[in-house]
């Protein structure tokens, strides 16, 4: 299970990484989404994957046993979900504004003296 | 100690005043000026206290560490926020002689405080994933300010800015990820502690790496920085003192804090990478700063150029070399607000910042003239001002580490700025020219910059203590055990 998310979030970094390379306002937006969720992806993996073991204490319980799922990386990755989408979110009003600004999307446009 | 959420507090309890308060320039000014007065006061009580008493702890909500979000100040930090106050009682203060009425109505002011609330909480906080938070939040607040307004020029520059700095936090996320991965915690004094044990070899680089690159990119070193003197220079003056005054900062701080408490004993070559990024940086900054014909432009430059000087003395590691960088750094703050403002003076009196169309200001205007000098030469390093005391303690460092090539550097670099800032000086205030003047500089930008250039003599007048302070800082910085226990308490 860990083999397979690390590669889905590799391939999602590469992915990203390669849109933002792009020349076009909207791909380089979804090279951002598609990056911040490799790298949630990624906390999420390398914090250690427990199935089926909620940390939740049962009825009576003294203490919870090991192994246990870490609870964490799953606050850390809520956390930087929220942030991502807020990010996401403004690029996209940015990029309309850019759109509405300058009249192309194209980034080497944005750029030369109109 | 719960003063220390007063830094964070007061920013945030400003901004909620003033997005509540009528939209109209006078009640919007009078509160934000009020507000950063009032975390320049919080700011100087946190840094007396930790002067007196040490470093300085608060558990959020009572969460024992590691496991809550834990608010730490040392000398080093508790002086970076009161830096922050008084960044923004300034930048707050020239509010007052206008503002573009759209950025006015759209949140100039409470985004001006969430900022400040930002680089306080990245200063104060002791756990590295509270700090992407901070970082996310100022760099939520400086995307809104650079993008407020509908300019071509503007629009590029902010889309180059925003690009990179989400680079940049993706990075930072993800070496946050592996390193929970690794070490099974995020808080920085914990951190210190379980450092050493990382077994898996490989693994302490790669993160060293990835937070050297992340950081790099704030604090703007070279290869990284060439987004900062592409969007510097677009929005208001007094958003580019704040930005360049605190957010590059940031950046330092935050390599400075990982260097000293995580990677002090790693490879070698890591510092020698940290040492050639910031040789490179000095360089080409100071080179590109010769050649920029514009104003602002050319303070962006320098500016990238000399985090150099502080990144530079980082990598040494020693108690000298720090205390050097220290200084340098509370220096640098002041003086580059300061000549950030006087661009908006110039771009008043001339509505350009291209050195061509300057000049004749000696002559005309005498008195903000005179102001504007002690920042222009304190950062040319002009003796006896603060920038001349700043480099000399670099150069003491360098050379007491006997690191020798670095202090030639620093020596050529220095000479290189004293060139261009001479000559900014020459052609913008001196050269004789027959411009008229559109505006008047207005008096709260001369008082604020008279501020400014007051506190730079005070800095220099009260080298002595200002040193020890920063001697005192770097020994702290060093001396990891301080910290860690003060954290983690007796038994860690």
């Amino acid at each position: 299970m860990e083999g397979l998310l690390a590669l889905t979030s590799g391939v999602l970094y590469a992915a990203g990484i390669y849109l933002m390379l792009r020349r076009r306002l909207a791909q380089l937006i979804i090279g951002l989404g598609l990056l911040s969720n490799g790298t949630n992806l990624l906390i999420f993996t390398a914090g250690g994957l427990t199935r089926a073991r909620p940390p939740v204490l049962p009825d009576g319980a003294p203490a919870l046993v090991e192994p246990y799922a870490d609870p964490v990386p799953q606050a850390l990755v809520l956390t930087a979900i929220v942030i991502g989408f807020g990010l996401t979110a403004f690029s996209l009003v940015l990029a309309h504004r850019v759109h509405a600004t300058v009249g192309t999307d194209d980034v080497d446009d944005v750029g030369r003296e109109g | 100690m719960r003063i220390l959420v007063l830094p964070i507090l007061v920013p945030l309890s400003t901004a909620a005043v003033l997005m509540l308060a009528p939209r109209r320039p006078a009640p919007q000014r009078w509160i934000s000026l009020i507000g950063s007065v009032l975390l320049l006061a919080s700011a100087l009580l946190v840094f007396l206290r930790v002067d007196a008493t040490g470093i300085q702890v608060l558990q959020i909500s009572a969460w024992p560490a590691p496991f809550g979000i834990t608010l730490v100040a040392d000398l080093l930090a508790a002086a970076l926020v009161v830096a922050v106050g008084v960044v923004g009682t300034a930048t707050s203060g020239v509010a007052f002689s206008g503002v573009d009425p759209r950025r006015e109505a759209f949140g100039y002011h409470p985004l001006l405080q969430i900022l400040l609330m930002g680089v306080a909480g990245a200063f104060l906080t002791g756990d590295l994933f509270n700090l992407y938070v901070w970082f996310e939040v100022m760099l939520v607040a400086s995307f809104v300010l650079m993008a407020l307004n509908r300019t071509r020029a503007q629009m590029e520059a902010a889309f180059k800015y925003v690009t990179i700095n989400l680079l940049a936090s993706s990075i930072f996320l993800t070496a946050l990820g592996l390193l929970y991965g690794a070490t099974g915690t995020l808080n920085m004094a914990d951190l210190a502690r379980v450092w050493p044990t990382i077994s898996t070899p490989g693994v302490d680089i790669l993160l060293a790496v990835l937070f050297l690159i992340a950081f790099s990119i704030k604090a703007g070193l070279f290869p990284l920085f060439f987004w900062l003197p592409a969007s510097y220079h677009t929005p208001p003056p007094a958003i580019g003192a704040a930005f360049a005054g605190l957010l590059t900062k940031v950046g330092v701080y935050a390599l400075i804090r990982v260097f000293t408490l995580l990677f002090h004993s790693m490879s070698p070559a890591l510092f020698g990478l940290l040492l050639a990024m910031s040789a490179a940086t000095m360089v080409i900054g100071l080179v590109a700063a010769l050649n920029e014909r514009d104003f602002r432009r050319m303070l962006s430059f320098n500016l990238v150029g000399h985090i150099g000087y502080t990144t530079a003395s980082l990598s040494l590691l020693t108690p000298g070399a720090l205390a050097g960088a220290i200084f340098y750094v509370l220096h640098h703050i002041v003086v580059i607000t300061n000549l950030y403002l006087v661009s908006g003076v110039l771009l008043r009196l001339r509505r350009t910042t291209e050195m061509t169309r300057l000049g004749g200001i000696y002559r005309d205007r005498p008195l903000f003239s005179a102001l504007a000098m002690v920042p222009v030469f304190s950062l040319a390093g002009v003796p006896p001002l603060s920038g001349f005391l700043g480099k000399l303690a670099i150069l003491e460092g360098t050379f007491d580490a006997g690191a020798y090539w670095v202090g030639g550097l620093v020596l050529v670099v220095g000479l290189l700025t004293l060139l261009a800032m001479g000559r900014t000086w020459a052609d913008s205030f001196w050269r004789p020219a027959e411009t008229p003047d559109f505006a008047p500089p207005g008096a709260p930008y001369l008082v604020a910059i008279a501020s400014l250039s007051l506190l730079t003599v005070a800095m220099t007048i009260a080298a002595e203590p200002l040193f020890d302070l920063t001697t005192r800082s770097a020994q702290q910085l060093l001396h990891r055990d301080e910290y860690v226990s003060a954290v983690l308490g007796a038994t860690p």
